[in-house]
C-alpha cells in the first residue's frame, strides 16, 4: 500500500520552484484582473522573479492563513483588510515594515499602525458613502437634518426614504461614531457611551418616521435601488458592481450629524499587502509590495481595477481627478475612522448587533439595550482564566489512558480464543478502522485537548477544566439567557426532535402514497421529490432566507394571498424557529422518504391485503401492520438523521443566524461563534464541541435500548 | 388491492403536484438567477426569468488561469477525481467492514459499530486545523489523494452501517453452500455476496460521491492553488467579503448540482432498494 500512496502523491502532489514569490488574495472581477496583469508586468520587468498570485475564497482565507503560515506553507505576501493586524502580529504571521510609509493619508497610516510599528503597504481602502439615484435626488444632503427631510419627501412619493442595512453594526457605525459614541477611545472600549445611545435614538427616529425599510438585507437594498424604489443608499464601493448600469449614479460623502456638527464617521478598512513572517525572500517581497503601492501601479489599479487606492498622488492625475466616484470615496476617507485592530473589536459586533436589533424591534430603549450589550461584551472579552498547574491533569490523563489500556487488554485476554478464531475478520475491518482512527478520532482528540487551554490574542494558557465549569455552571450568564449552554441545549434538543418528527412524518406519508400500485407518474414524482437532497444545502438555505423576508419574501406574499397578516419571521423566537424548521424539513424529508420506500419494498403486500380483507381501515392497517414492520428499518435512519440534525450548522447560520437575540442558535453554531466571532476563544469553543459530543454519546446510549429491542 | 375512487385519485395527484411545486419552487429560483442578467439576488415572486441569458454560465465555464489554461476544466477534473476516488475508497473500506460486521461475531464488533456511529457526532469545527497538521505530517497536503482519503473517512460510518444492514438481508445459506463446495471466504464474498449487494453498493458510492462533491471548507483549507481547487470552492469564491455575485453563484450551483441530479435520476431504483442503513432482518 505505501508504494501506491507514494506513486499517487508523485502524480498529484504540488511542486514548488525557487525564486518565486507567492501572493494570496481574495480579489474578484476587475480588481483581480488588474492585479494579475500588474504582477505579470512585474515578473517580466524584474529578472528572475516570478510572482504566483493565488485567489483564495474569502470564506476560507483566514483559516487557511492561520493554518498554513505556522506550518511553513503560507504565502510570501498576502492582501487582506487590516483589521486582523493585531491577531496576525500576535501569531507571528507578518513582518513589520523596514521603512516608514509615505504618500498616504494619515488615516490610512494610522490603520496600519500596531504596537509602535507599521505593518504592510496600503493598496486600497474601503469605506461607506452615500449613493444616490440622480434621477430622483437632485442634490445629495450634507447634514442629517437635510437627509431626513429629503427622505420624508421620498417616503411621501411612495419610495423608501433611505435604504441601508440599518441593523448591521458596520452600517450603523457612521452615526455611532459621529454622535461621539466610538467604541475605542483613550479610556478603552465601551459600547454604552452617551453618543452611542444618541445614535440609536437617531435610528429610532428614522424608523418611527417610516423612512427605513424593514429587515434591510444587502440583497434587498440593491434591489430597491436598482428598481428605482429607493433614491438614497448607504453602502460601500462593492455596491458599484451591483448597480444597474442604466441608473444615473451619484456618490457623495455621508452627511454631517446636525446634532453634533461632526461628520458621520464610517469605518475605514485598508487593504494592505503584508509580507509574511516566514518568507524566505523578505527583501524581494518588500520590493514587490512597494512597487504595487507606488504611483504607476496604483494608477492602473484605480483606473482599471476601479479601486479606491491609498496612494495620494494618484488623485492629482487627470483620469482619476475627473472620476466623481473615486473622488467621492477619497473625500469620505477624510472623516472615516480606521477600524481598530484590537482583538476586542471582533468581539463587539455581536453584542452591538443584538442591541441595535432589540431597539429596532422596539423591545428595549437604546440605553437599556446598550447597557446589556456592554455587559455581554465584558464577559466575552474577560481576561482568560488563571493558568492551572497541568501536572495533576497529566497524571490523571496518563492514569486514564493506562486504565483504558488495561481494561482493553484484559477484555482481549479473556476473549483471546475468540479473537484468534476470528483473526481474519480484523483484516476486513482493519482498513476502515485505521483510517477512522487516524483521520477522525485523532484530530478530534487533538481538537478536544484544546478545550483545556485558553486562547487570548495568540497566547495559550493551560486552564484545566475551567471552561467546562464556566459553561456547565452558567457562571457568566443567567441560565435562562440565550447565551447559556443549558438554554441552547434545550433549543437544540427541541430543534432535533421537531425536525426528525417532521422528516419522518412527511417522508413516510409520501412514501406510502408513492407506493400505491394504481398511481401513475410515480417515477416522475419520486425524482422531483428527491431534488432537495441533490443540491448543496448552503445554496438552498440562502434562497429560503430570502423567501422568509418580511416585506418581499414569497412566503408572506402567499400568506397575504390567503388573507393572513404578513409575519416578521425573524423577530420572534417561535417564527424564527419555524423558519429554520421549514427549511431543514424541505432539505431532510427526501432522505426519510427514500429510506421508507426501500423498507416498504421489503414488506409483503399480502399482509396488508389480508388486514384489509379483515375490514381494517387504512389507518389501522398502517398502525398495526405496516408500522411495526417499518420501525426496525427506520430506527437506524432516525438515529443517524437526528445526529446530523443536532449538528446542522449551515441552516441555523444561514437562515435565522440565531435571530432573535441568539435565541434560535443551536450548540454547534454557538461553538462556531465562540471560535470565530467572539474574540477567537478557541478553548471555550472546543469545550462546547466536547460537550456536544458528550450529549450525543449519552443519546446514543439511550438509543441502544431501541436497537437491541429490535434485534431481540 | 383495488383502485380507489376517481375522487381519491384526483385528490392524491393534486396534493402530490402541490407538494412537488413547493419542493421545486426554490430550485426554480436558482435556475432563474442563473439565467437572468446581472449579479443581483432576485426577490421576485415569479420564478420564471423575464430575460434569459447564458452569460453567467459562459463566465463560470470559461474561467482561465493566468497562463491562459482552461481553469474550469481543471477544477471539474479535480472534483471528479476527488469524488470518484472518495467513492472508490469509501466503497472498498465500507464494504469489507460492513461485511465483516454483518457476518462474524468477532470480539469488539459491537464496540466497533458503536464507535463508528459515535464518530458521526464529532463536531467538525474543531477538526480542520488538527487535520491540516496531520495531512501535512503525512505529506498529503495539497494533494487530491489526501483530500479524497479525508472525505472517504467522513463517509465511512454511514456507508458501513448501510452496507451491514444490506448484508444482513442476504441469506447466509447461499454462502454456506458455496463454502461447502470449497470456495474460500474471499471468493464467496466476491462472486456471491457482492453481486447481490449491488443496490447497497450504489448507495454507498453515491453517498461518498456527494460528500466529496459538495464540500468546500476542507478543500479550500487543504488545497493551495486555484488549479487544485474543487468546484464547490470555486462556487464559494463568488461569495465575497461584502457582496455576492449571485448570477455566477447560481450558475455555478446549477453546474455543481446537475451531475448529482443526473446520478439520482439514473440510480433512483437502486437508491430505494439500497438505502437500508441497518434494515430489516430476516
Amino acid at each position: 500500500m505505501p508504494w501506491l500512496l507514494l506513486l499517487i502523491l508523485a502524480l498529484f502532489g504540488g511542486t514548488s520552484h525557487a525564486q518565486e514569490l507567492t501572493l494570496w488574495h481574495a480579489y474578484r472581477g476587475s480588481e483581480r484582473a488588474t492585479l494579475e496583469s500588474l504582477l505579470e508586468a512585474y515578473s517580466a520587468e524584474e529578472n528572475g522573479i516570478t510572482v504566483r498570485a493565488r485567489a483564495i475564497p474569502y470564506d476560507g482565507f483566514n483559516t487557511k492563513l492561520e493554518a498554513a503560515g505556522p506550518r511553513g506553507h503560507g504565502p510570501d505576501l498576502f492582501i487582506a483588510a487590516h483589521e486582523r493586524l493585531g491577531s496576525w502580529v500576535q501569531q507571528d504571521l507578518i513582518r513589520p515594515n523596514p521603512e516608514a510609509l509615505s504618500g498616504v493619508s494619515e488615516t490610512v497610516e494610522q490603520a496600519l499602525f500596531h504596537d509602535g510599528q507599521h505593518y504592510g503597504t496600503p493598496l486600497a481602502f474601503k469605506t461607506l458613502a452615500l449613493f444616490t439615484n440622480r434621477a430622483l435626488i437632485d442634490t445629495p444632503p450634507t447634514t442629517t437634518n437635510a437627509l431626513r427631510d429629503l427622505a420624508k419627501t421620498e417616503r411621501d412619493a411612495g419610495r423608501v426614504g433611505l435604504a441601508y442595512q440599518a441593523t448591521e453594526p458596520f452600517f450603523h457605525a457612521p452615526w455611532m461614531n459621529g454622535f461621539g459614541g466610538a467604541l475605542q477611545k483613550e479610556d478603552g472600549f465601551a459600547l454604552d457611551r452617551p453618543g452611542a445611545v444618541a445614535a440609536l435614538e437617531f435610528l429610532v427616529d428614522l424608523q418611527s418616521d417610516n423612512l427605513l425599510v424593514e429587515e434591510p438585507t444587502a440583497v434587498l437594498v440593491t434591489q430597491l435601488f436598482n428598481e428605482g424604489q429607493a433614491g438614497m443608499v448607504i453602502n460601500g464601493p462593492w455596491f458599484l458592481g451591483e448597480v444597474d448600469p442604466s441608473i444615473d449614479l451619484g456618490v457623495s460623502p455621508l452627511p454631517v450629524i446636525s446634532e453634533t456638527g461632526e461628520a458621520a464617521q464610517p469605518y475605514l478598512t485598508v487593504e494592505a499587502l503584508q509580507v509574511s513572517a516566514q518568507t524566505a525572500h523578505p527583501e524581494a517581497a518588500w520590493r514587490l509590495a512597494q512597487w504595487l503601492s507606488a504611483e504607476p501601479a496604483a494608477l492602473k489599479r484605480a483606473v482599471e481595477g476601479r479601486q479606491s487606492v491609498a496612494t495620494l498622488s494618484v488623485y492629482n492625475h487627470p483620469s482619476v481627478a475627473g472620476d466623481p466616484v473615486l473622488m467621492a470615496f477619497q473625500a469620505q476617507q477624510a472623516s472615516a475612522l480606521p477600524m481598530p485592530t484590537d482583538d476586542r473589536m471582533a468581539a463587539s459586533w455581536e453584542p452591538l448587533a443584538r442591541a441595535i436589533r432589540r431597539v429596532s424591534r422596539g423591545a428595549h430603549s437604546p440605553s437599556v439595550a446598550l447597557a446589556a450589550a456592554q455587559t455581554e461584551f465584558e464577559v466575552v472579552t474577560a481576561p482568560p482564566p488563571k493558568p492551572t498547574n497541568p501536572t495533576p491533569y497529566l497524571v490523571a490523563a496518563i492514569a486514564l489512558v493506562l486504565a483504558g489500556l488495561v481494561f482493553i487488554a484484559r477484555r482481549a485476554w479473556s476473549a483471546r480464543a475468540a479473537i484468534r478464531e476470528h483473526a481474519y475478520a480484523y483484516a476486513w475491518v482493519g482498513p476502515a478502522a485505521i483510517s477512522m482512527l487516524a483521520l477522525v478520532v485523532l484530530p478530534f482528540t487533538v481538537g478536544a485537548a484544546v478545550s483545556l487551554f485558553a486562547h487570548d490574542n495568540g497566547q495559550w494558557t493551560f486552564v484545566g477544566l475551567t471552561h467546562f465549569w464556566d459553561i456547565l455552571l452558567a457562571r457568566d450568564w443567567p441560565i435562562t439567557s440565550a447565551l447559556s449552554f443549558w438554554f441552547t441545549l434545550v433549543v437544540t434538543v427541541g430543534w432535533t426532535l421537531a425536525n426528525v418528527v417532521a422528516h419522518v412524518a412527511i417522508g413516510m406519508a409520501l412514501a406510502m402514497v408513492l407506493r400505491s400500485p394504481w398511481l401513475k407518474l410515480k417515477g416522475v414524482y419520486r425524482v422531483l421529490l428527491i431534488l432537495p437532497w441533490a443540491i448543496p444545502n448552503y445554496i438552498t438555505a440562502l434562497i429560503w432566507k430570502g423567501m422568509f423576508h418580511r416585506q418581499f419574501g414569497a412566503i408572506n406574499a402567499l400568506l397575504d394571498a390567503v388573507g393572513i397578516e404578513p409575519i416578521s419571521w425573524f423577530s420572534q423566537f417561535s417564527t424564527a424557529f419555524a423558519a429554520n424548521l421549514i427549511t431543514n424539513t424541505w432539505l431532510g424529508f427526501p432522505f426519510m422518504m427514500v429510506v421508507t420506500l426501500g423498507a416498504l419494498a421489503a414488506i409483503p403486500r399480502d399482509l396488508e391485503a389480508a388486514a384489509s380483507l379483515d375490514g381494517a381501515s387504512g389507518w389501522q392497517q398502517f398502525r398495526h401492520v405496516t408500522w411495526p414492520l417499518l420501525k426496525p428499518a427506520l430506527l437506524p435512519a432516525i438515529i443517524l438523521g437526528s445526529i446530523w440534525t443536532f449538528n446542522m450548522f449551515n441552516i441555523i447560520y444561514l437562515v435565522s443566524a440565531g435571530e432573535p437575540d441568539g435565541g434560535t442558535e443551536i450548540l454547534i453554531s454557538e461553538a462556531y461563534r465562540w471560535a470565530f466571532t467572539r474574540g477567537h476563544r478557541y478553548g471555550y469553543a472546543s469545550a462546547y464541541a466536547v460537550l456536544i459530543f458528550g450529549v450525543l454519546v449519552m443519546y446514543s446510549k439511550g438509543t441502544d435500548k431501541w436497537l437491541s429491542r429490535r434485534a431481540a | 388491492m383495488t383502485t380507489p375512487r376517481l375522487r381519491t385519485q384526483v385528490a392524491t395527484h393534486l396534493s402530490l403536484v402541490l407538494i412537488t411545486i413547493a419542493v421545486l419552487y426554490p430550485v426554480l429560483w436558482v435556475l432563474k438567477m442563473a439565467l437572468s442578467p446581472g449579479q443581483a439576488f432576485s426577490l421576485d415572486l415569479n420564478p420564471i426569468p423575464s430575460t434569459v441569458t447564458l452569460e453567467h454560465f459562459e463566465a463560470v465555464l470559461t474561467t482561465a488561469t493566468m497562463d491562459g489554461d482552461w481553469l474550469f476544466g481543471r477544477q471539474l477534473m479535480n472534483s471528479l477525481i476527488v469524488a470518484l476516488a472518495t467513492s472508490a475508497v469509501g466503497i472498498a473500506l465500507a464494504t469489507s467492514a460492513g461485511y465483516a460486521m454483518s457476518r462474524w461475531g468477532f470480539p469488539g464488533r459491537d464496540a466497533g459499530m458503536r464507535i463508528f456511529l459515535i464518530t458521526q457526532m464529532f463536531p467538525g469545527v474543531v477538526m480542520a486545523i488538527p487535520l491540516y497538521i496531520l495531512l501535512d505530517e503525512l505529506g498529503m497536503l495539497d494533494s487530491l489523494m489526501g483530500l479524497s482519503v479525508v472525505y472517504a473517512t467522513t463517509a465511512i460510518p454511514f456507508c458501513t452501517w448501510n452496507m451491514k444492514g444490506y448484508f444482513d438481508t442476504i441469506p447466509v445459506e447461499l454462502e454456506e453452500a458455496a463454502r461447502m463446495d470449497g470456495a474460500d471466504r474471499w471468493t464467496t464474498f466476491w462472486y456471491i455476496v457482492l453481486p447481490l449487494a449491488r443496490p447497497a453498493l450504489v448507495v454507498t458510492g453515491l453517498f461518498s460521491f456527494m460528500t466529496a462533491w459538495n464540500e468546500f471548507i476542507l478543500a479550500a483549507t487543504f488545497m493551495n492553488d486555484e488549479t487544485s481547487f474543487t468546484l464547490p470552492v470555486v462556487l464559494q469564491s463568488y461569495v465575497g467579503d461584502y457582496g455576492t455575485e449571485w448570477g455566477h453563484f447560481a450558475a455555478g450551483a446549477v453546474i455543481v448540482s446537475a451531475p448529482v441530479m443526473i446520478l439520482f435520476f439514473a440510480l433512483q431504483r437502486h437508491l430505494v432498494e439500497g438505502l437500508t442503513s441497518g434494515s430489516v432482518k430476516g
